[in-house]
């Protein structure tokens, strides 16, 4: 009679990850080289028309100013487009269902889709790093500062993705989620500039956005200034990351448009 | 024995439509089970909840003893299932999506039965060439792949020969009675009834949600106790007291429907009585298909 086999530990894990990882590293060049070169022409475009005129941290220049938060930029509108992009696709394909038939946990299932996910958002931005450390005088002062910023925020744009994924049924539902809401939010995350240049409204206004706490924080691992305190930025980024970790097991615990 | 499949009470709603009414059903371990219906009947319904695509409004389902909400992990491992759509990823080759199906269910280590269901498959010779560039019938095969390659006990196949060359057939059937044989119980839909009544020793029919036939097939043959008398005569015409029973009229020849095998001999007395010679005379046996569609028609 047969049997029903006793699974390795993690196995499923790790084979959901690796797959999820081979899936965006099979077309690297769309995934990983195109939001490197875009960063690249907003860098050569804005530091080209600003730096020396602009001095935000003293003693910084604008181009060494703007690379951690493009490379912060482009780490989370790529974990977010991972993500959200995988599932939706999936769900419009129809093959989710070689996901669904398996006895995955919903930690399993949401941890390697994150784990993807933040794995392609780091290396979009250490990508940008080695392309720009060539002309751009950049240090790092606090490195672990920046380390957490980018797992943290990575992790809530990587939730944030499996959400909208599991949410939207059609590329424009997607697309409108991206355009509508991660496009703002991150261009108004002081990715440019610093918030103290704005006038009160706007930085109270750029207080209720978790992307500029994500932004500032990991700047503040390369210069040790920043527009907020560090600690308040962390707590801000890891209680949204808790919150919508959360949320999201909650979802697929309810089988919310994936199972009916 | 714990069921393979034990389904009770199950009802399923989509907004108002009922899909599965009040559904029980008992399938043991090792048996190849039929599940028949028209389009719209709830097989793939009752399938998906097995399966964990489709939560149940009401009831409950269990694979080997494990329920598919409260013990849903192995519920899953228990089973295999060949979706009905021709799904499949497209950034993958054949062999990679079976490694990948393979480590889903917490194997790892698995090339020697992934080799042997590819081989059985006929599979082998594709196993580097990317999921988009095979044909129809080859994508299905992988499906099929896919849903063995944990080796379940329980291997559902909803629909798994549609639009699929004979050779494909042929070699699918082979392997799955193989599987069979070997202790796994099948549960197959199909629309090719011929399929069913060859493979299956158990069939249950489906109409609106509901069973509305659950029986052996070989009971399900002989309780539709009618058969068919096919005839060839001469002069090429049949006395009026037959004609109502024709439900066939070829060029030279007719089929009669009659309620059981005594009613031959009144026909041919019939037919001597008119003067009319009999020239060719075929008794038949009523198929699965036709007690499909009586059963339907009667429902």
């Amino acid at each position: 009679m047969p049997v029903i086999h006793h699974p390795s530990p993690l196995t499923g894990f790790w084979t959901l990850f690796r797959k999820e990882w081979l899936r965006f590293w099979k077309v690297s060049v769309q995934t990983i080289l195109a939001p490197v070169l875009t960063v690249l022409l907003f860098l050569v475009v804005f530091a080209h028309s600003l730096s020396g005129r602009v001095e935000i941290f003293p003693g910084v220049d604008y181009a060494a100013f703007l690379v951690p938060g493009l490379a912060m930029m482009s780490v989370l509108q790529n974990t977010f487009a991972n993500s959200s992009s995988s599932l939706m696709q999936s769900k419009m394909t129809g093959n989710i269902v070689f996901v669904l038939l398996p006895p995955f946990s919903h930690q399993e299932f949401f941890g390697a889709y994150l784990l993807a996910a933040v794995v392609r958002g780091l290396v979009v931005g250490a990508g940008v790093f080695i392309a720009t450390v060539w002309f751009v005088d950049l240090r790092l002062e606090r490195p672990l500062w920046s380390a957490a910023f980018a797992l943290a925020g990575s992790g809530v744009m990587g939730a944030l993705g499996i959400i909208a994924g599991i949410h939207s049924d059609k590329v424009d539902e997607l697309a409108a989620f991206q355009n509508f809401i991660i496009l703002p939010l991150t261009f108004l995350s002081g990715v440019f500039y610093s918030i103290q240049s704005l006038p009160p409204f706007w930085q109270a206004a750029s207080h209720l956005n978790p992307i500029f706490y994500m932004v500032d924080g990991f700047r503040y691992g390369f210069f040790g200034a920043s527009d907020v305190s560090p600690w308040l930025s962390l707590a801000v980024v890891g209680g949204s990351f808790f919150a919508l970790s959360f949320f999201t097991l909650w979802l697929l615990r309810s089988g919310y448009k994936l199972r009916h | 024995m714990i069921p393979a499949i034990d389904v009770e009470q199950v009802s399923k709603s989509f907004g108002g439509t009922r899909a599965l009414d009040g559904i029980s059903l008992t399938i043991g371990q090792g048996e190849f089970f039929g599940l028949l219906g028209p389009n719209g009947a709830g097989k793939t319904t009752l399938i998906n909840i097995l399966a964990g695509l489709v939560i149940a409004s009401s009831g409950s389902a269990r694979v080997l003893g494990h329920d598919v909400i409260a013990d849903y992990r192995s519920a899953r491992r228990a089973l295999g299932v060949v979706p009905q759509e021709l799904v499949f990823d497209p950034f993958f080759t054949v062999h990679e999506t079976l490694v990948f199906q393979s480590g889903y269910f917490g194997l790892r280590d698995n090339h020697g039965w992934i080799e042997e269901v590819m081989h059985n498959l006929d599979l082998s010779d594709r196993a580097s060439t990317n999921m988009r560039a095979l044909s129809g019938g080859m994508k299905r095969r992988v499906l099929v792949a896919q849903a063995l390659v944990h080796k379940p006990p329980v291997i559902v196949l909803d629909e798994p020969t549609a639009g699929v060359d004979v050779e494909l057939r042929q070699a699918l059937w082979q392997f799955v009675r193989r599987l069979n044989r070997d202790g796994h119980t099948i549960v197959l839909t199909t629309h090719y009834l011929e399929e069913a009544e060859a493979l299956c020793g158990r069939i249950a029919m489906l109409k609106q949600g509901r069973i509305v036939a659950l029986d052996s097939t070989q009971n399900l043959l002989r309780l539709h106790s009618g058969c068919y008398l096919e005839l060839r005569v001469q002069p090429d015409r049949l006395p009026e007291s037959l004609a109502a029973l024709v439900t066939l009229r070829r060029e030279g020849g007719y089929r009669l429907a009659l309620r059981d095998y005594t009613e031959v001999e009144s026909v041919i007395a019939v037919l001597r009585s008119a003067g009319i010679a009999i020239q060719e005379l075929e008794v038949l046996q009523p198929d699965l298909e036709e007690i499909f569609v009586q059963i339907m028609r009667r429902t």
